[in-house]
């Protein structure tokens, strides 16, 4: 499964001075569902048209099963592309439009209808073939322009925010379809987008881009728990960062001391590769626990030191979400400032959000894993 | 609506001296036309006074040699020139929205000058030009006799054709384009199974429109026209000349309803095409 099919290497794309994408490095393996992330504008779509070769590289080369595709017209790679507005061609009906690519390639009528017959199973539109694109829905014509791209066997799929145009219970839907049929065909996928839940729920790996540049590449896991760089955890999901200095750092335990919190936020594990410098600690909003003042004691989870990984605060803003609450808390900086922290708390039953309404003094507090310490 | 209710803000129509403005607007524009129609089947030489229905000015139309002569003249140049006008207009519009190259809004604003020069300024420098540059030779078997008016009215309806394109082309999908590169296609075929089909309607309303042009086309014609040559509306001017006949309103009803026939389906057309246009592009 580790095998690798596409390589980038070293590749830089420039349009006039601004480097697009700029010195990126990056394999994708057999059959993995690849998710390329950014926010727009971050050179995402120009690393995947270079892959289906409407763009060049600038410098370095591409590799497609170790063969040099750099200059391979698009038409003669062996690689589809779901396109973002789908283009589907509206002139022709979905059975045809499916059969284009086979009917370019000079497939035989006999096994070409049978492929678009079973193209278009796959993508659950049987029995639409005779069908016009204008009388299907946003859904619908993105299910063909998917038969279209799957028909020809392409070694690789290509889709480029392929969810942005569908409303969101359909996207809901499309998701675990695509994830259905990803696993049904066997094709490796490369998707780019710009949305971060799409990313974490479908992908197998994701690459984090920024400015044309290759932040992280990791399993949605490890780029949500573990991210390299204050970009990645701002970027995926909600995440408070204290910038603060090492006060401790021991194989066993370490102290990050923050002008941002009157506390203490302790670690259960040495940091690596620190170098006196500041560091910054990252914690999830969800990862912090709300508690009611119930006598003096801070509440301890049982893994830190008295006097860590707890501060009072005063609740500033919420909001009902429904399944969770989202809850802004500030607390007192050592300097005499305010400092809101973000948190999220599952709503575990039907009253107990009403036990945090705002202007409420409550405590913070979190466990000694669960903040991740960077350093850049 | 069992009552009517007041007209609303935006109802004008509803509003009697609204009508009344549109009513005078549609006799002042169609009132000489329909008189000229209507006194082309007047049973009298006068056409002053109606003095009964017939047909006999039109049979008599179909049997002067010299205006059939005319009319085919003038189809023919409609025929070729629209041809002509087509693919060059065609061509100019795929280049101007396709491609980037120096000297494009130059070319832009210069594509539009034979739309804009008064006619009469391009039929004297047709004129000069045909005169004193490029003399057409005399004395050619028809129809190569008519090659300098053809290569004027191309020169005058290319541009039309050119705008009508490119305004079809704007609303084509990029990623359609790419989807067909991307399933195999190389660019010829693409261009054959992708952006004509899409081009299609703009062409049609385009070759109309240059057959139309051509067809009724009096000014930059009689000025490059060599003696001998003879088009239908300088034929029906030549007759105007000595008296306002039947014939002439008969001739002229034939090519009132030919231009009018021709315009209707070319504004249909590309009615459908402002329908089918943007599909796919909803995307972005």
């Amino acid at each position: 499964m580790t095998k690798p099919i596409i390589t980038f290497e070293n590749v830089t794309k420039r349009f006039g001075k601004l480097a697009a994408v700029d010195d990126v490095s990056l394999t994708v393996n057999e059959g993995e569902f690849f998710a390329l992330l950014g926010p727009s504008g971050c050179g995402k779509t120009t690393l995947l048209r270079m892959l289906a070769g409407f763009e060049t590289p600038t410098e370095g080369r591409i590799l497609i099963d170790g063969q040099d595709i750099s200059n391979v017209p698009p038409n003669k790679r062996p690689v589809n592309m779901v396109f973002q507005s789908y283009a589907v061609f509206p002139h022709m009906n979905v059975a045809d439009n499916v059969a284009y690519g086979l009917v370019v390639d000079k497939v035989g009528k006999a096994e070409r209808d049978r492929r678009v017959e079973e193209a278009l199973e796959l993508v659950q539109l049987g029995g639409y073939g005779g069908r016009k694109p204008d009388q299907l829905s946003g859904g619908q014509r993105q299910r063909v322009a998917l038969a279209r791209a799957l028909v020809k066997r392409p070694r690789v799929l290509l889709l480029d925010e392929p969810l942005s145009a569908l409303d969101a219970k359909l996207r809901e839907q499309m998701r675990t379809e695509l994830c259905t049929l990803q696993e049904k065909v066997g094709i490796t996928f490369i998707m780019v987008t710009h949305d971060q839940d799409e990313a974490l729920a479908l992908a197998t790996r994701c690459a984090v881009m920024n400015k044309g540049v290759l932040r992280q590449v990791a399993s949605p896991n490890d780029l949500y728990e573990f991210p390299n760089s204050r970009f990645v955890a701002d970027f995926i999901g909600q995440v408070n960062l204290f910038e603060g200095v090492l006060a401790v750092d021991e194989p066993s335990h370490a102290v990050i001391r923050s002008p941002d919190l009157p506390v203490d936020i302790f670690l259960d594990h040495g940091v690596t590769g620190a170098r006196g410098g500041a560091v910054w600690a990252a914690i999830r909003p969800e990862k912090i626990e709300l508690h009611k003042i119930e006598g003096e004691a801070a509440p301890n989870l049982g893994d830190a030191p008295t006097g860590t990984n707890a501060i009072q605060g005063v609740i500033k803003h919420e909001a009902y979400l429904g399944g969770s609450s989202t809850y802004e808390v500030e607390v007192l900086t050592p300097n005499g400032g305010g400092r809101r922290i973000k948190v999220q708390r599952s709503n575990l039953t039907r009253w107990d959000q009403e036990d945090f309404k705002l202007g409420e003094t409550v405590w913070l507090c979190w466990h000694a894993c669960s903040p991740a310490v960077l350093l850049s | 609506m069992a009552k009517k209710s007041p007209p609303g803000p935006l109802e004008y129509l509803r509003r009697w001296p609204m009508r009344a403005w549109l009513a005078a607007v549609f006799v002042f524009l169609y009132a000489p036309l329909i008189a000229l129609m209507a006194f082309s089947f007047n049973d009298s030489r006068r056409n002053i006074v109606w003095k009964g229905f017939t047909l006999k000015y039109y049979d008599k139309l179909f049997h002067d040699s010299a205006l059939l002569e005319a009319f085919a003249n003038s189809l023919t140049i409609a025929a070729v020139s629209t041809v002509i006008s087509l693919a060059l207009g065609a061509m100019a519009a795929l280049a101007l929205w396709r491609f980037r190259f120096v000297g494009k809004t130059a070319l832009d604003g210069a594509m539009a000058l034979p739309i804009v020069v008064p006619e009469i300024c391009m039929g004297v420098a047709m004129l000069v030009f045909f005169a004193r540059v490029m003399p057409w030779p005399q004395g050619l078997p028809w129809p190569l006799d008519l090659g300098a008016i053809i290569i004027a009215h191309v020169s005058f309806s290319f541009p039309f054709v050119a705008v009508v394109v490119r305004a079809r082309m704007a609303s084509f999908n990029r990623e359609m384009e790419e989807a067909a590169r991307d399933l195999g296609a190389g660019e010829f075929r693409t261009i054959r199974d992708v952006i004509l089909p899409h081009m299609a309607p703009s062409l049609v309303a385009g070759a109309l429109l240059a057959f139309t042009l051509s067809l009724d086309d009096f000014v930059i014609t009689f000025f490059t026209a060599g003696p001998d040559t003879v088009t239908f509306p300088v034929k029906v001017y030549s007759m105007v000349r000595f008296s306002v006949t039947p014939e002439v309103n008969a001739a002229s009803t034939v090519l009132i309803v030919l231009t009018v026939l021709l315009t209707a389906a070319a504004l249909k057309l590309q009615g459908n095409a402002a329908a089918t246009a943007g599909h796919g592009g909803d995307g972005k």
